[in-house]
């Protein structure tokens, strides 16, 4: 019998692999906004699975609202990532130190 | 029984992709990896009667973000053998991290139970009717406000995205339709008096 919990373990399981993308990925900003839509998702299937478990619709909403920023976010992100690939000629992470960060 | 068993091989198909997202060598594998993730997730929602975003995660993530991730990708180009070269060096510090994490995770929800029980199944939804009237009907009342915020988030993503990548080059031969428009008289016509020669 699938239950609650499996989900919730399936979720935590996609978020801690896209933690580790992220510690992994240190040459390639494209990586890294994937395994920031893998959080997300991971993050979607909590609401949903508890929308469901509680009888409950607005964690659907709010589920729809994530999207809508993540594609906003995304967007936005491969926009800043076209401009940083002209300045630099590169999109690897170690490069952009212009800062001194 | 089958619900059990549906659920096993989506979730295993679901976090063998994320892990191809994360591992794959080539970033394009790794985008196709991930589209394989949504289709998953999309499967595995529908399990949990969320149709409708179950449907919106295809149309909008694989339809439309995974394509303009494909299509900076291909643009972009990159020298992909130079890109994995300092993979092992932080693979683990990200590997404790995960581990942690799924530790805690696996803690909070298997050992601490939230307070539900295990083998209870899911109640049916209290919501009569199709998934998607039911989303709708929160959405343009009690969400009102919220989901036009969200449009205007979206007008703002396409406006900064547009600004961001637009730039004027230099040599570069095109039609400047607001001089055109603006142009008066004065600037393109000049009457010049002439005086007839006499025939002789």
């Amino acid at each position: 019998m699938i239950g609650l919990p499996h989900f919730l373990m399936l979720a935590g399981v996609l978020f801690s692999i896209a933690v580790a993308g992220i510690f992994l990925n240190r040459k390639n900003v494209i990586v890294l906004l994937m395994c920031i839509e893998l959080m997300l998702l991971a993050v979607n299937f909590n609401f949903i699975a508890f929308s469901r478990w509680l009888g409950d619709i607005h964690g659907q909403v709010f589920v729809f609202f994530i999207l809508t920023v993540a594609a906003a976010e995304s967007a936005i992100g491969l926009a800043i990532l076209v401009v940083l690939f002209r300045e630099k000629k590169s999109i690897n992470v170690e490069n952009l130190d212009t800062m001194r960060g | 029984m089958l619900t059990t068993i549906l659920f096993y091989v989506f979730a295993t198909v679901l976090v063998g992709s994320a892990i191809g997202v994360v591992l794959a060598r080539n970033p394009v594998h790794a985008a196709l990896f991930l589209v394989l993730a949504f289709f998953e997730s999309a499967a595995l929602w529908l399990m949990l009667e969320a149709e409708f975003l179950g449907i919106v995660l295809v149309l909008v993530y694989v339809g439309a973000v995974m394509v303009l991730f494909l299509f900076v990708i291909m643009m972009l180009d990159i020298n992909i053998s130079q890109m994995r070269s300092g993979l092992t060096r932080y693979a683990p510090l990200g590997g404790l991290v995960a581990a942690v994490m799924v530790g805690e995770i696996f803690y909070v929800v298997w050992m601490r139970h939230l307070g539900i029980n295990l083998a209870l199944e899911a109640p049916p939804m209290s919501v009569p009717g199709s998934n998607t009237h039911a989303l709708g009907a929160v959405l343009y009342t009690d969400y009102m406000l919220p989901f036009q915020l969200a449009a205007v988030v979206l007008l703002i993503a396409i406006v900064a995205a547009i600004a961001l990548t637009m730039r004027r080059r230099t040599g570069h031969k095109m039609q400047d339709v607001s001089a055109q428009v603006a142009v008066r008289r004065e600037d393109r016509l000049r009457i010049v008096k002439v005086d007839s020669e006499k025939y002789q």
